[in-house]
């Protein structure tokens, strides 16, 4: 209180000469404002600290279906960390984030995870240029590809505890791969914005091949803009891969163990919109993934009925999700989400040739399932820096099963002021 | 690749046309832009008044607008910390980053008040250079309109005479409409208020209005009805005469107050487009002082 009664009284003392004289006024206001500018020059970019800050989070979980056991029937397993959460109480991945100006060239910023399995995982540790201009920005390093919507936000910015299963299944949650990025932004009064990517295709549905040049390529056009009282944007992405013995286990029709793997090359094409009024936000994508090769199978660790064997594998699976959430009161949302993969037409030369095993000795793959999961939650967000959440989710991943899940989470982050993506 | 060419065409040939493109985080820095532009600027003014400015995203119109921008005038002071950095960053234009000349902060040319003696987050949404809303003081609009005028002179120096004269021009109506409001305001000398966010503790200051007590239990916490109840309380030793609100606030909490404490309660435009009469940075004050002057004293 006393600093605004001293501004008043200053404010009194300075403002007779300042609005009494005609004349000279301008250039006395010239002379305070460079006297000022010269004071804060010192100020901004945290004198010289990069933006630090720090996210924690966890769960506490009651999940009917052992989450160990967690599967996307009839889609190849993605290897990503897709189940639901650990049952009972457990930390998740802790975020520390690092940011900042290189230079007037470059920024550069690291996202480091730490799990709760005591490891440190890079998320993401890249540059962008400051000084391209013309609408146009690179990025080099790890960081999340700009395909699809929800790929590029911090899992901790989600608006559910968990992402959508056609994430789990075509992406392996999410796809951050090392490579370089180019986007442009063209000058309109709409945002159109081109992007593509060029990487090493370090998780799926790449293999991490060991080669020169690229695994993995991306192209993403994206537009937006403000339409009465709403702002939305649409997108269009595509993603291709040249998966090479892409490996995961399953069992045969008599419970032996079996592998198979995939060789060939993967296409993946995203359309994604959302629009947000004022207290609500729409949100949908949908997914479609072809894969073309060779299929092997093996099952001299298991049944050594057939041995291995190899032949042509061609399959084109879908998958959506829709999601929307309102806030309510000030500090509350509630949102629902829909979840639906289609398991499309896989044709397996292994199976079709009818000589060898039948589609019963592939129940992940060649099972006709079209997971379907529905989830509501509620959060409350006391302030933009901390989040708890209830969220249920009745969940149909597996085939003929039912997988009630009931989380409570909670989003806490410290430090540097978070950022208001769209 | 033709209609990419015709999008190209279309968006350059408005640009085309004025000399400069000015891209405005707030209302008054959008209006004060036209004053001072007089017909050779183009403004896009990303907020409006009916927002809440901490609240805002990186919404897409917003990159795409920045993207073609010349020059971008910002309160600064971390008011826009939340969205702005990613315009910035996203929309791939190096002229209008911190620190270069395209880039124009209002608070870096103003005296902040009420900056914290501690930062510590668990005292609510405050920012460290001080209080950020400082266009309701007549006098910080003197300044910031001083160092904009020259600002777009400098990144315009073809119609720099055109910029100066208006920017003179502005000020010398600022300077009479200031002492108008002054003679007008000082009835408002003293008398007791309680404000909804700290957003209007220039006008109070400059109004040499006493602000008893706040609607937030901290800055940027939705009013509680415990917070609420107990501010009653406290209104009853120190009594205020109105309670005062932004028009981008909920009415809900400011009526709730005016009725069991028996005072009237205003709502002010807080910024230009807050109501009808507010259409530029001249009617934003007199709305705001003939709304606070109806108040019975």
């Amino acid at each position: 209180m006393f600093r605004s009664m001293g501004f008043a009284m200053a404010f009194a003392a300075a403002a007779a000469p300042a609005y009494a004289q005609t004349t000279d006024e301008y250039q006395q206001l010239q002379q305070r404002v460079e006297r000022l500018e010269a004071q804060t020059k010192a100020r901004g970019q945290s004198a010289f600290n990069p933006d630090i800050s720090l996210i924690l989070q966890g769960t506490a979980a009651t999940i009917k279906q052992d989450p160990e056991t967690y599967q996307i029937t009839g889609f190849a397993p993605s290897g990503g960390e897709i189940g639901p959460p650990r049952r009972g109480f457990s930390l998740s991945e802790s975020e520390f984030v690092l940011s900042g100006n290189i230079d007037p060239y470059f920024a550069g910023k690291l996202v480091a995870a730490l799990t709760p399995e005591d490891e440190i995982e890079v998320e993401e540790a890249f540059f962008t240029t400051l000084a391209l201009g013309r609408g146009l920005t690179l990025k080099g390093g790890r960081f999340l590809s700009g395909i699809g919507y929800q790929n590029e936000i911090h899992q901790h910015a989600w608006d559910f505890q968990d992402t959508a299963l056609a994430y789990k299944a075509f992406l392996g949650g999410r796809l951050n791969d090392d490579g370089v990025q180019l986007r442009w932004v063209a000058p309109t009064d709409f945002l159109l914005e081109l992007g593509t990517e060029v990487g090493r295709g370090r998780t799926f549905p790449a293999t991490d091949p060991n080669k020169n040049g690229a695994g993995a390529w991306s192209l993403f056009g994206r537009v937006g803009g403000d339409f009465a009282g709403s702002a939305w944007r649409a997108g269009l992405s595509y993603l291709r891969v040249s998966p090479r013995e892409r490996e995961f286990a399953d069992e045969d029709s008599l419970a032996g163990e079996t592998t198979q793997s995939f060789t060939g090359r993967s296409q993946l094409w995203i359309a994604d919109f959302v629009a947000k009024w004022a207290n609500f936000k729409l949100q949908a994508e949908y997914f479609r993934r072809r894969e073309s090769g060779d299929l092997a199978y093996d099952d001299s660790d298991g049944s050594a009925v057939f041995g291995p064997l190899s032949d042509r594998y061609k399959s084109t699976q879908s998958g959506w999700y829709a999601q929307a959430v309102y806030r309510f009161l000030p500090q509350w949302r509630a949102g629902y989400r829909y979840d639906r993969l289609d398991h499309g037409s896989v044709a397996n030369g292994i199976v079709d040739n009818g000589l060898g095993p039948t589609a019963a000795d592939f129940p992940l793959l060649m099972t006709d399932h079209n997971p379907t999961r529905n989830t509501v939650m509620v959060d409350w967000s006391p302030t933009e820096f901390s989040r708890l959440r209830l969220q249920f989710a009745s969940d149909k991943s597996r085939s003929n099963v039912t997988d009630n899940q009931l989380v409570l989470q909670y989003i806490l982050s410290l430090g540097a002021h978070g950022a208001h993506t769209f | 690749m033709r209609i990419l060419f015709s999008l190209w065409l279309m968006a350059a040939a408005p640009g085309a046309l004025a000399a400069l493109n000015i891209f405005a985080c707030e209302p008054e820095w959008g209006s004060l832009a036209k004053e001072l532009g007089a017909g050779k600027v183009t403004v896009y003014t990303a907020a409006t008044a009916l927002q809440d400015v901490h609240r805002i995203e990186a919404r897409p119109s917003l990159i795409a607008r920045a993207r073609s921008a010349d020059l971008m005038v910002c309160t600064g002071a971390e008011l826009e910390v939340g969205w702005l950095p990613l315009v910035q960053s996203q929309s791939g234009n190096a002229a209008i980053r911190s620190g270069q000349p395209g880039y124009f902060e209002a608070a870096d040319v103003v005296e902040l008040i009420e900056k914290p003696a501690r930062l510590d987050r668990s005292l609510g949404d405050i920012h460290a250079a001080g209080n950020p809303h400082i266009h309701l003081h007549p006098r910080n609009i003197a300044e910031v309109a001083a160092a904009l005028g020259s600002r777009m002179a400098q990144l315009d120096p073809k119609e720099a005479r055109h910029y100066r004269e208006s920017t003179k021009d502005f000020l010398d109506r600022w300077r009479q409409a200031t002492m108008r409001w002054e003679k007008e305001g000082a009835p408002l000398k003293g008398v007791a208020v309680v404000v909804h966010h700290r957003d209007l503790a220039y006008l109070v200051a400059w109004l040499g209005m006493r602000e008893v007590g706040a609607l937030e239990p901290k800055p940027g916490l939705p009013p509680s009805s415990a917070h609420l109840a107990e501010l009653v309380g406290r209104l009853k030793q120190t009594p205020a005469k109105l309670v005062v609100r932004s028009a981008y606030n909920d009415p809900k909490p400011s009526a709730w107050l005016a009725e069991r404490a028996g005072i009237p309660a205003v709502m002010l435009p807080y910024t230009v487009g807050g109501n009808d009469k507010a259409k530029d940075l001249f009617g934003l004050y007199d709305d705001t002082l003939a709304r606070l002057l109806a108040v019975p004293r």
